[in-house]
């Protein structure tokens, strides 16, 4: 009995999943759906940057770092936001203590007058996280045609080879193909906008952030190229992203190692117990 | 029960018998795991994966009860809370990826746990018990895997919610009533992730106390075995403890070596990049997938795109639910009196070129955008699952003639069983 | 001679493969053990405080408006501090205690910075069982000798916040300080 209900409960199934593909079918040939100038103009991250980080014993590049960190200081904090890394956190880049004083004291972060209560601000203590530049989404998405700056934190984790994806779109504002008119003659970069291929949706409002040799000084020597600036800030990204990223990956290490060797004793243990059961029936 | 040639419990010493006699437990754990519990001495290291999956849930409980003491259940700070416990809690950025892969390590551990089930039949009589225990489990594996990730209130974490609980509205009437009631609100917002933190917590121990049934039906006829005959005689069984006991520690060290490499190595190559992004209720995701272990059902639900007398919708919710369901039926859908697939010609063709496949198409097209060909090849595939339990399976149990069975499990290890020619012989003079 | 060699060699190979697999089997277990033991250090050590936690331990104040017989409550490590600008009554008044009739015997001076022995920085947290002890603010009780009283079971401390009479068996605890500047002072 429940084979025979099962089995037209199968075959039920098995009609209407088929009838659902023929009507598919039928469409898709009929009506067949077009491509999009973002499923054919869309580029994947460039992948020709090494970083000092990537593989399994990477460690942090600090110069490099710290040259990211200034990157998006003096340039990417006017509009975005870093809003899980406090100042503290930098220590991890070789700063000293006094120094992060120094820069925290730089920047002035929401607070309240002593005396009266009122909102105020006051000079960042090390404790504190990175100020953002607008108040709240409102002013953000007022400040810059309806569209919000997204939060760095965690931009180099948030999409596919993060790393990858930062520096290439740094680098990746261009004039639009001339195939892509030909193509697709509809598509038109609105008001504001700027033609960059590693966006998913190739225009994006950011207009291009670094486009001058030495807009930031570096003080370590290296010439500030817009290549050069758009590694440091991506490779400064995927530390905010993950700043234990080093210290995983040198855990890992003694971890499959004692795991390769307790592996390794409970295989010479298991044949000889097993060994004890063969000897028996002999 | 037992077999009678189980080794007895004897207390060595005072303190072990005084226990003995107030609270048994330690009678309890040897005949449970230990050498009181004889077990075919031919398991495969396919067996290995039932233990695994106990191992993997324990695992789960003691990270995921630490990650709770710096979690923080409300909507405005949860994402914060997360990030809190991967920067600045220690080792908080170990745990919190110990927790998120030994989900899909569960996962992975329990499908092949399913699996070796549906090639040796291990839901056949008498195990039928052990098998329904076995589907619940999933079940609520799945529930509390779906809520635990809705807790890092990222992008994935909000429109999963929002997706999964709008399954329920395609319910007739009561469905969109139904969907408000379990979000607590319109949409997924601090009601909805405080109780699935609370379930979230709660559930792993309604599991822990299924599997506590689990193995206790599984040790009323004992463990099957790759050959699919009962156990007849001593000689085809050792004990658990150290036989199993060893196996099993060997198993569990490459099963470690697999998934710390994921942990300190790949921790996010199982999951998914837009959960790094904050809930936001005005924006959707361009492709939104849950994780990976829910892509076959997944691929079910989205393969019905044609409203057939009843909307598209609601047929896919009912296949994607009857998807799990039907393995509640397999002991009675599957009479074939022959249990491992190693003795039926065709039911291991079916096994191997039919389901297997099948599964793997599921997978893929599951993780795949909503876009041709994908859909069309997942239709494919969700009509051969149905047609793989619901017809082939009771068909093939009727017109297959299995491949003749070893006398015994110890024939079959040794090549030869003295009882085979002694018991025949004995029953002839009967 | 070499038979015999052979036959001790056999004898001593069959020990050893004995012994060789007991080895084996207890390395093992013992390897196991190992690794349960090392898994304990993230679950203990998660309970410790947070980097967060720790960053937070140091608290700098500004005492230049603080006259003469005036408190100031601070925080410090989520945790009260009381300043207290001495008078020199409350100064003599301490000097003049017996120190070694008291409970945790310590003067004035070794409880205070050099060049700023009128600066009394204490902990207000009562080394009884952790209350806050009353008397730092304007109008409090501030128990019979003039300095803190603590309300939960008693205690009283003098005005170099040293215990005197209660339950409690410390003196009110004097947290690690610098002054940075004649005015300022940094905690922790």
């Amino acid at each position: 009995m429940i084979r025979l209900v099962g089995i037209l409960v199968g075959l039920g199934f098995t009609f209407v999943v088929l009838l659902t593909f023929g009507v598919g079918a039928y469409t898709a040939a009929t009506d067949p759906a077009t491509e999009t100038a973002e499923n054919v103009f869309h580029l994947h991250p460039k992948e020709d940057v090494h970083y000092s980080f990537e593989g399994p014993v990477g460690h942090w590049d600090i110069a490099q770092l710290q040259r990211g960190y200034k990157v998006y200081s003096e340039v990417c904090s006017a509009c975005h936001s870093l809003k899980q890394v406090a100042f503290r956190d930098l220590a991890a880049l070789g700063y000293s203590e006094a120094q992060i004083k120094a820069e925290a004291a730089s920047k002035r972060v929401p607070g309240v007058d002593p005396n009266t209560g009122e909102a105020a601000s006051r000079p960042a203590l090390p404790t504190d996280y990175m100020p953002s530049p607008y108040p709240n989404a409102v002013a953000a998405s007022a400040a810059n045609g309806g569209k919000i700056p997204p939060d760095l934190s965690l931009m180099t984790k948030a999409r596919h080879e993060g790393t990858h994806y930062v520096y290439s779109l740094l680098t990746g504002f261009q004039e639009p193909p001339a195939a892509l008119a030909e193509e697709f003659p509809d598509f038109t970069i609105p008001n504001g906008g700027h033609y960059n291929p590693y966006f998913a949706s190739l225009v994006i409002g950011m207009a291009p952030p670094l486009t001058t040799e030495g807009q930031v000084t570096y003080d370590d020597g290296t010439v500030p190229t817009v290549d050069q600036m758009s590694q440091d800030v991506s490779a400064f990204l995927t530390w905010t992203a993950e700043p234990k990223l080093v210290k995983r990956k040198q855990t890992g290490w003694p971890v499959l190692g004692f795991l390769l060797f307790a592996t390794i004793l409970a295989w010479f243990a298991k044949k000889s117990v097993w060994a004890n059961a063969k000897r028996r029936e002999d | 029960m037992s077999f009678p040639w189980a080794k007895n419990y004897e207390p060595v010493n005072p303190v072990m018998k005084f226990m003995d006699e107030k609270l048994p437990l330690p009678r309890l754990v040897y005949n449970a795991v230990g050498a009181g519990y004889p077990v075919p001495r031919n398991l495969s290291y396919w067996w290995n994966f039932g233990v695994l999956a106990g191992i993997c849930l324990v695992l789960q409980i003691v990270t995921g009860v630490v990650l709770a003491m710096h979690y923080a259940a409300n909507s405005g700070i949860a994402f914060d809370s997360v990030e809190h416990i991967m920067r600045d809690v220690n080792w908080g950025w170990l745990l919190r990826y110990m927790h998120a892969n030994g989900a899909s390590f569960f996962f992975l551990v329990i499908y092949i746990h399913i699996f070796r089930g549906f090639f040796y039949s291990s839901y056949k009589a008498p195990r039928e018990m052990i098998w329904l225990l076995g589907v619940v489990i999933f079940l609520l594996t799945m529930a509390t895997a779906f809520m635990g990730y809705v807790l890092p209130w990222g992008q994935m974490s909000f429109w999963g919610a929002k997706v999964i609980t709008g399954l329920f509205s395609a319910i007739p009437l009561v469905g969109e009533p139904i969907q408000v009631w379990l979000l607590g609100g319109f949409a997924p917002d601090n009601a909805a992730l405080n109780r699935f933190f609370s379930l979230h917590f709660m559930l792993p121990f309604v599991i822990l106390g299924v599997v506590i049934l689990h193995i206790w039906a599984l040790h009323i006829p004992g463990s099957s075995n790759p050959t699919g005959v009962e156990v007849k005689q001593e000689s085809d069984t050792v004990p658990f403890h150290p036989y199993y006991t060893a196996k099993d520690g060997f198993g569990l060290g490459v099963f470690l070596l697999i998934y710390f490499m994921y942990v300190f190595f790949f921790p996010n190559a199982l999951g998914h990049p837009d959960n790094y992004i904050e809930a936001n209720p005005l924006s959707t995701p361009a492709h939104i997938v849950p994780e990976w272990y829910f892509y076959p059902f997944y691929a079910i639900l989205r393969a019905f795109t044609f409203d057939f007398i009843i909307p598209a919708k609601l047929w896919g919710v009912l296949a994607m639910f009857s998807a799990i369901l039907v393995w509640f039926f397999l002991p009675w859908l599957d009479k074939s009196p022959v249990r491992s697939g190693h003795y039926r010609p065709m039911f291991r063709k079916f096994f191997w070129f039919g389901l297997i496949p099948c599964m793997a198409v599921l997978f893929y097209c599951g993780g795949a955008p909503a876009e041709e060909p994908y859909v069309m090849i997942s239709q494919i595939a969700t009509a051969y699952y149905f047609l793989h339990f619901l017809v082939i399976l009771p068909i093939i149990s009727s017109v297959e003639r299995p491949e003749p069975l070893p006398f015994s499990i110890t024939e079959a290890v040794l090549g030869s069983d003295d009882s085979a020619v002694i018991e025949p012989a004995a029953k002839a003079a009967e | 001679m070499a038979s015999t060699g052979t036959a001790d060699a056999h004898e001593a190979a069959t020990e050893d493969g004995v012994r060789r697999r007991d080895f084996i089997e207890i390395a093992a277990v013992s390897a196991a053990g190992v690794g349960g033991l090392a898994a304990l250090i993230p679950l203990i050590s998660q309970m410790a405080p947070s980097a967060d936690v720790l960053a937070e331990s140091s608290t700098e104040l500004d005492i230049s408006t603080l006259e003469e017989g005036q408190s100031i409550k601070a925080v410090f490590r989520k945790q009260p501090v009381f300043v207290r600008h001495l008078t020199p009554a409350e100064i003599q008044a301490a000097n003049d205690v017996d120190v070694s009739s008291l409970r945790d015997p310590q003067t004035l001076e070794e409880r205070t910075e050099d060049g700023h022995h009128n600066i009394l920085v204490v902990m207000g947290v009562c080394t009884h069982l952790g209350c806050v002890p009353l008397g730092a603010a304007e109008g409090e009780n501030k128990g019979e000798y003039g300095g803190y009283f603590c309300p939960c079971h008693g205690s009283s401390y003098d005005t170099a916040a040293r215990i005197r009479k209660g339950p409690a068996p410390k003196n009110l605890e004097v947290p690690t300080y610098e002054f940075t500047t004649d005015t300022t002072i940094v905690i922790g």
